[in-house]
């Protein structure tokens, strides 16, 4: 089972990544199972290539909403329970991004509100289950600050729902993938997140878009 | 040390609703122990106000500096540049803090994003407790080191109310009645005979009643 780092193509930092719109996803290894998310070219496409990308992604249509949802997932758990995933070829949607930490209790309040602020539409933090943390109680002190943050969430105005802790083993490959499509059921029922520059002043999203998003992208 | 507790993200909001640049100013002693004012709490309060604030269409630019103390003009003065570039100072340090600060910059907005409440201890993590009431003239020493003027709800001085029970005291169940635990360790340290002295009224002329206090201290003047 693999541990190694997930592969960012276009940065080093999955954070920072926030910045781009959707064209280029970067695909962690674990969901690279599900379809690419950039649209094949069609052959017969004459378009030129602009090399002025700004300008070309500002006037764009975003299309139908892609949510940003990043997954802090611990490395006893949740990040091996995703690597299983991958390796049995199970299907979830590509719009998680997996970041890769040594415990939920590294994972601050700052680095939750900091991916909400640069325009997450959504965040899930997941951890062992209650008990068996490796370093025995940081999934407890996670548990904690996401209810915390949640209340800050709502009180700020952006929904606390946005942010999901779960608890899983590394076994538990299927739980991660059921888990998985609720935080992005969730946001797509909550619509991109006003944060989100990539869909401004979307409501929440079309029902269909969401059918099609149940079950793994097709 | 000083207890602090932050304000809420809504009042921090309404307190900065008419400026668009603003500083945050952070303080590493006491209220960075209470976990309440430090470089984290100012960074955490950051993120929420400025999300907010936009997501209200009025975004707010926030510049955050975090200062060993906020109480002394030498670390102050740090600040003065940072001031000058913002339109207001929003202090995460105690009352003595913000108002430092505002003495040192006349013409700036300074505000407070906590709400100080008392000289304590940590008794266990996240659990704070008054212990000093600051009264100028302490007891202590009669008390076998636990202070009735503060702990009491009513101050008494020459033993329990009636209202107290074995061990709680009658304001509040949940707090032990300071008579009980003065007698447990007068008694542990041979000293009992303390308390059949009468103890003379407190005399407060040494407390806050009278206004804000001064001290000045000629052997340390220079």
């Amino acid at each position: 089972m693999s541990q190694s780092r997930p592969y960012f193509p276009n940065t080093t930092s999955p954070l920072a990544g926030l910045k781009l719109p959707a064209l280029k996803n970067p695909v962690v290894e674990e969901t690279a199972s599900a379809a690419p998310s950039a649209r094949p070219i069609p052959d017969d496409d004459k378009t030129p290539i602009v090399d002025t990308p700004a300008l070309v992604l500002k006037t764009a249509d975003p299309g139908p909403f892609k949510a940003k949802i990043i997954a802090f997932c611990c490395n006893y758990c949740a990040y091996a329970a995703a690597d299983l995933a991958g390796s049995r070829r199970m299907q979830y949607p590509a719009e998680i991004r997996v970041i890769h930490v040594p415990c939920t209790g590294k994972v601050e309040p700052e680095h939750i509100l900091g991916a909400f602020e640069k325009g997450a539409d959504g965040v899930l933090i997941a951890g062992c289950l209650e008990g068996g943390c490796h370093f025995l109680e940081g999934n407890l002190r996670a548990k904690k600050r996401s209810n915390f943050l949640k209340k800050t969430l709502d009180e700020i105005g952006l929904q606390g729902e946005r942010l999901l802790m779960v608890n899983l083993s590394a076994a538990m490959a299927p739980t991660f993938v059921q888990r998985v499509n609720e935080i992005v059921e969730t946001v797509h029922r909550l619509g991109p997140s006003p944060l989100n520059k990539d869909y401004p002043g979307r409501a929440a999203a079309d029902p269909s878009e969401l059918l099609q998003q149940k079950g793994g992208t097709p | 040390m000083i207890v602090a507790t932050p304000k809420t993200v809504t009042e921090l909001i309404s307190i900065i609703a008419r400026h668009q640049k603003v500083l945050f100013v952070g303080c590493g002693t006491c209220v960075t122990v209470c976990l309440a004012g430090g470089e984290r709490e100012v960074g955490i309060a950051g993120f929420a106000v400025r999300m907010a604030r936009k997501l209200n269409g009025q975004p707010v630019e926030i510049e955050q500096i975090t200062i060993e103390r906020q109480c002394e003009n030498e670390f102050i003065q740090d600040l003065a540049e940072a001031v000058e570039r913002n339109e207001a100072v929003v202090s995460f340090g105690c009352g003595a803090g913000v108002q430092a600060i505002a003495e040192r910059f006349p013409n700036k907005a300074v505000y407070a994003a906590l709400d100080t409440q008392f000289l304590g201890i940590l008794e266990e993590q996240a659990i704070w407790a008054e212990k000093c009431l600051g009264c100028g003239k302490c007891v202590l020493a009669d008390f076998g080191g636990i202070c009735p003027v503060t702990r009491c709800a009513k101050r008494m001085l020459n033993g329990p109310c009636g209202g107290s029970t074995a061990e709680h005291c009658e304001v509040d169940e949940d707090r032990p009645c300071v008579w009980q635990l003065i007698y447990t360790r007068l008694k542990a340290i041979g000293q009992l005979d303390r308390l059949e002295q009468i103890y003379p009224a407190k005399d407060w002329s040494t407390a806050w009643h009278a206004g804000a206090r001064k001290i000045v201290r000629e052997e340390h003047r220079v």
